[in-house]
Formats: structure tokens, sequence, C-alpha cells
């Protein structure tokens, strides 16, 4: 009974700190998940300059100055090491086809934008490849627009209209397509030109940029910077920025989540080794006839106290081996329940937990054992 | 009798203090036994007795005298010194057998060759051996709960004597048994004594007292008679 309370109290504290970290874990992973979905070997430019370098969540609101265009993404393309350009421009507007009418976000880009966001066509083909410029009147659509417009019909050769204009379904995402939190299975694509008539607007949103290798990225980076401020008149308006940065960052901030997490469960960790010496106390009390007798039967007391230390670093490393097990198979079913979210627990929160729950039992076992072995053993054997 | 005494204890005072008031448990006890003695303490409650046995038991230090074992001054001996004594010369039976309830009476009996550091081989050895010549040889797995009040005490016998000591230290080993099963433990404990074991036995029982070849008798912490009967074959301080 007191055992089984007291390696109950470690196993919660040791399953606390595995299934906090897996959450923790779980979700830094999911982010860069989400990140690695935007495409691999990116740099994004965005217009605005941040006073700091890195990411900064502020360069996602702030205007700029001076306007980021189609051709400043497109003399981009000069640089030595870049793969594909697509500019984007981004803006909600309705979409109205066989008397159906839905809100829906639009992305106005190139035809590129298939290559270096690497999502997969259902149906159909992309946005044709010489738009840029005049702008045809094609529109690409989501899984999830098609569907609610559409239904089985074939949506391919039709016209729906956007906003103002009236333009061709040439093609289908597939579903599923996911990035930065945003689902493409309820976006339009449309070609920039045509969203930027649209939208009546010049400005880009971001231009993103598929660097030819891994190595190649940094170098990119300094050039693209160089080349827009030449463009722009000497003026460094713009922000370039690199997946590795904006995961980075992420990375960073998720890290000291998860220490945050994994400091909370510390606690319970704690408060576990604070149980398991008021148990050892009592149990010492409970146990004071005995160890008079073991005094008498001639043991020493270094002998006693390791008897207690033994017991209390058996009973926290049971508690804690229970917890392990228990906080993996919590995090076994929240993984079943969200299969998005990898809620694996790291390898070092559990031995950390394994650890804290054997220096705390060690530690909070220290007192009680030295009191067992300091007991005067004519008292203690007189009491009965 | 003053050759090789086996005890010797000189000029022994105990006090407790209970609170402001002083108890006098021991006053200027001087006792020489001899090895192989079979000894009676006798006395009412409070007379002193228990301090007695435990001060021969090393579990209390005198606060003046000497108390020399086998001829070694073990007074001033460390805590853990004199644990190592008491594990090896001194054995103890308790009125209420004092075993461990979660351990198997062939456990109970390892216990003290355990704390005494032997290697398992030999452990197991000894403890068949001390099951076996006290007949609990088909009791060893069981728990004390499980063992009648005599099986219990034999358990602490073998258990006390498994070290084969010195001395046998024993505190109303029939207290707690009815008379039939406490007269078998008597008997056995005067077998030990027969090999040469010292016995000293403290108890209320005239019965009992009368059978130990020396008696002891104390009052307010003092010893007021020791006789030896005439039928005694270690002492004979009458001729």
């Amino acid at each position: 009974m007191r055992t089984g309370l007291l390696m109950l109290a470690m196993s919660i504290g040791v399953a606390a700190v595995v299934i906090l970290t897996a959450l923790g874990d779980g979700a830094r992973r999911y982010v860069v998940g989400e990140f690695s979905s935007i495409g691999s070997n990116l740099v994004i430019v965005l217009p605005g300059r941040s006073e700091t370098r890195g990411f900064n969540p502020a360069n996602l609101v702030t205007s700029t100055p001076r306007d980021l265009t189609v051709d400043d993404a497109t003399a981009l393309l000069r640089v030595p090491g870049v793969e594909r350009i697509s500019p984007i421009i981004v803006g909600t507007t309705e979409i109205n086809a066989a008397g159906k009418l839905r809100e829906s976000m639009m992305v106005g880009t190139n035809h590129e934008f298939l290559r270096v966001r690497q999502l997969k066509l259902a149906l159909g083909r992309f946005l044709s490849q010489d738009d840029v410029g005049h702008g045809s009147a094609e529109v690409v659509l989501g899984a999830l627009i098609r569907r609610e417009i559409f239904g089985t019909e074939n949506p391919l050769g039709k016209t729906v209209r956007v906003g103002d204009r009236r333009l061709r379904v040439v093609g289908v995402l597939t579903e599923g397509g996911r990035g930065m939190g945003m689902t493409t299975d309820e976006l339009l694509i449309v070609p920039v030109a045509t969203a930027q008539a649209m939208l009546n607007t010049n400005t880009l949103f971001r231009i993103l940029i598929e660097a030819r290798s891994r190595e190649q990225i940094a170098d990119i980076k300094t050039r693209v910077l160089k080349l827009i401020t030449q463009r722009h008149e000497g003026e460094e308006d713009v922000t370039v920025i690199t997946q590795d940065a904006v995961l980075e960052t992420f990375d960073k901030i998720l890290n000291v989540l998860t220490l945050g997490v994994a400091g909370i469960a510390a606690i319970s960790l704690a408060v576990a080794g604070i149980l398991v010496m008021n148990v050892m106390l009592v149990s010492v009390t409970q146990r004071t006839a005995e160890i008079g007798l073991l005094k008498a039967l001639g043991a020493t007391s270094a002998a006693i106290r390791q008897l207690f230390m033994v017991e209390a670093v058996l009973l926290s490393l049971t508690g804690g081996l229970l917890g392990t097990a228990l906080g993996y198979l919590c995090a076994a079913i929240l993984r079943h329940i969200y299969p998005t979210f990898p809620a694996y627990p790291p390898l070092w929160a559990v031995w950390a937990g394994l650890g804290t729950a054997l220096v705390s039992g060690l530690i909070f076992g220290v007192m009680p054992a030295r009191r067992a072995a300091q007991l005067d053993p004519i008292q203690a054997l007189s009491k009965r | 009798m003053a050759d090789a005494a086996l005890i010797q204890l000189t000029g022994i005072d105990r006090t407790f203090y209970l609170g402001d008031s002083q108890v006098h448990a021991l006053r200027k006890v001087d006792l020489t036994i001899a090895p192989g003695e079979y000894i009676a303490v006798m006395g009412p409650s409070g007379s002193g007795k228990s301090t007695l046995l435990n001060l021969l038991g090393l579990l209390d230090r005198p606060d003046i005298g000497t108390y020399q074992l086998e001829g070694r001054d073990v007074t001033t001996l460390a805590p853990d010194e004199q644990a190592k004594v008491r594990s090896e010369r001194i054995g103890f039976i308790f009125q209420s057998f004092h075993l461990v309830p979660r351990l198997t009476a062939a456990a109970n009996i390892e216990l003290p060759l355990m704390l005494a550091g032997m290697p398992a081989g030999e452990r197991a050895k000894r403890v068949a051996q001390a099951l076996k010549e006290y007949g609990l040889t088909d009791r060893a797995q069981h728990r004390p709960n499980e063992l009648s009040g005599g099986q219990r005490q034999r358990v602490a016998i073998a258990r006390a004597t498994v070290q084969r000591p010195a001395v046998l230290l024993a505190d109303e080993p029939t207290g707690n048994l009815d008379r039939a099963t406490g007269e078998e433990v008597v008997r056995l404990l005067e077998a030990l004594n027969a090999t040469g074991m010292t016995l000293i036995v403290v108890t209320h029982d005239p019965v009992l007292g009368a059978r130990a070849k020396r008696q002891l008798r104390m009052e307010d912490g003092s010893i007021v008679s020791d006789v030896t009967s005439a039928a005694s074959p270690h002492t004979s301080p009458l001729t």
C-alpha cells in the first residue's frame, strides 16, 4: 500500500515529464514540418525592413515605402544560383459559379509556384508559362473549392466568376496541400498580373526564390538583397529571410517552450520526491522495532542507512520506469488521436525524468535513512 | 572464578532523566560472570534488570564504570565496533520474539549472517543447519504469522545463536507462551547452555528463575542477592 502509493507518485511525476516534453517536442516538429512543406531551399523576399536582422513576426504586417514589383522578381532570375522565382500576391475575393457564391483566398503567382511550393495537381494543368505581364484569364482551384462549387462534375474548361473577372478553370490541386498553417484546399490561384489588376495594386506580398542547392542559400541571400537595394535607389527596404532562419527561430522558441514545460514537470517530480521522503519517514517510524532489532542483531548504523537508501532508490527507480512506460503509452494514444501531431517524447527528457526520479529518491531518502540509523536501539525495541 | 571471566562489570552506574526527575536505573553494580554460567536475573518492575540486560548486550552505555567482555573493555568502543561485537558475541531473545513479519523463518535466521557480511553460499548452509537443529526445516518458508508461538520463539533462538555467540541474553523468553511451550523453550535454552554458551535470563517467573544455577535479585538498581545453587557445576563459592 505504502510502496504502491509511493511508486504511483513517482511514476506520475516521470510520466508528466515524458508527456509534457512529448507535447512540446511534438509542437516543435509540427511547426518544422509545416515550414519544410513550403518547399526546400527557399529564400523569401518580403517588403519592408525590420530593425533587427532575422525573422520577426512584425515583418508580416509592416508596410513598405517602396513597392516590391513583378519586375523586381523578374530581375532576380539573373542572380546566379537561382533556380526558380515565384512572385506572390495575396487577397480575398469571391468566386461565383453554377449559381454558388463563396468567399475565398486568392493567390496571384506564376507557373513556377507549383514547383517552388511543391504542390501537386489532381486535374488539368497549372498556370501557363508566358503570363508575366499580360495575365491570361486562367484559374487553378483548391480541392475544397472545387468540391463545393462543382461537386463531382469535371470543372476543367468551365468558366467561373472571380471578383469582377471571368476566368477559365485549367486545373485543380490535390487535397491536403499545406504550408504556414494555411491549407491550399481553399485557394484560388491566378496569374500574378490578373491578381494585380483585380486587386488594383503593384506591390507583391512575397517573392519566393528557390536556390539551386542548399549551399548557395547564403550567397543568394546577400546577392538578392544587393540587387533589390540597387533597384530601389540604394534603399534597403526589403527583408530577405531564408527558410533556415525561420526554422531556426521557431525551433528556438519552441525549444524554450519545451524546456519550460519540462521545468513544470520537474517541479512535479520534486513534489514526488518530497512525497518519497515523507513516506520513508513514516516507514522509519513504523519500523522502529525492526530497526532496533537489526541493531541488536549487530547491524551498524551504516548498514541501516544503506538499507533505507537502497529502498528509496529502488522505489523511485521502479516508479520512474513505470512512469516512463505510462508516458510513452499516453504519447502513443495522443498520436493515435491526432495523427498529424508527432508527439514523440525526446530521449533526453526520458533520461532526465528517470535521472531526476533517482536523484530525488536518493536525496529525499537520506534524511529518513539517517534518522533510522540514529535510532536508539533500546527505545526502538521497547516500542511495539 | 577470577580466572578468565567472561563478563566483568565494575562500578556500573546508569541514570535516566525523565523530564526533571532522575531515575537511578543501576547503582554501583559489580558483577562477574564466568563462561558457561546459567544466570537468572529477577526483581520487580523498574528494578533495573532490563537496563542491566541492555548494558550487557551493548545496546546501552553506562554513565560510570567499565564493562569487560572476554577481557576487553567494550565501554569505550565506537558504535560500529560495538555493533560488530553484538553481531559476533551476543545473541538476543525477546519476549515478543521480534521476528521480521515480511520475512520467512529462514530469512529471519539469515539476517544476522547477512548483516555480518557472510557470502550467500555459506549463509544458506548455516541457515539450513540451524533449521535442522531446531526442528524447523519444514517451516523454513513460512512467515512468522503462520507459525505457532513456540515455533516463533524457536526461530528467534535460532536467529540469536546462528552466529555461535558467547552470551545469550533472554528477556522474559517465556512471557508470551503458555506453560507447555514455555517449558519446551526453556529446555532448548538450557540445552544450549549445556554446550557452553553463557545464558542470562531476565524473568518475573520464580519457577523459571529457580531453574538457573545462579540467581541475581535486583531492587532499585542494585543487586541485593546473588545466590548460587549448590548443584552448580561452574561455581562453588560455599566450599
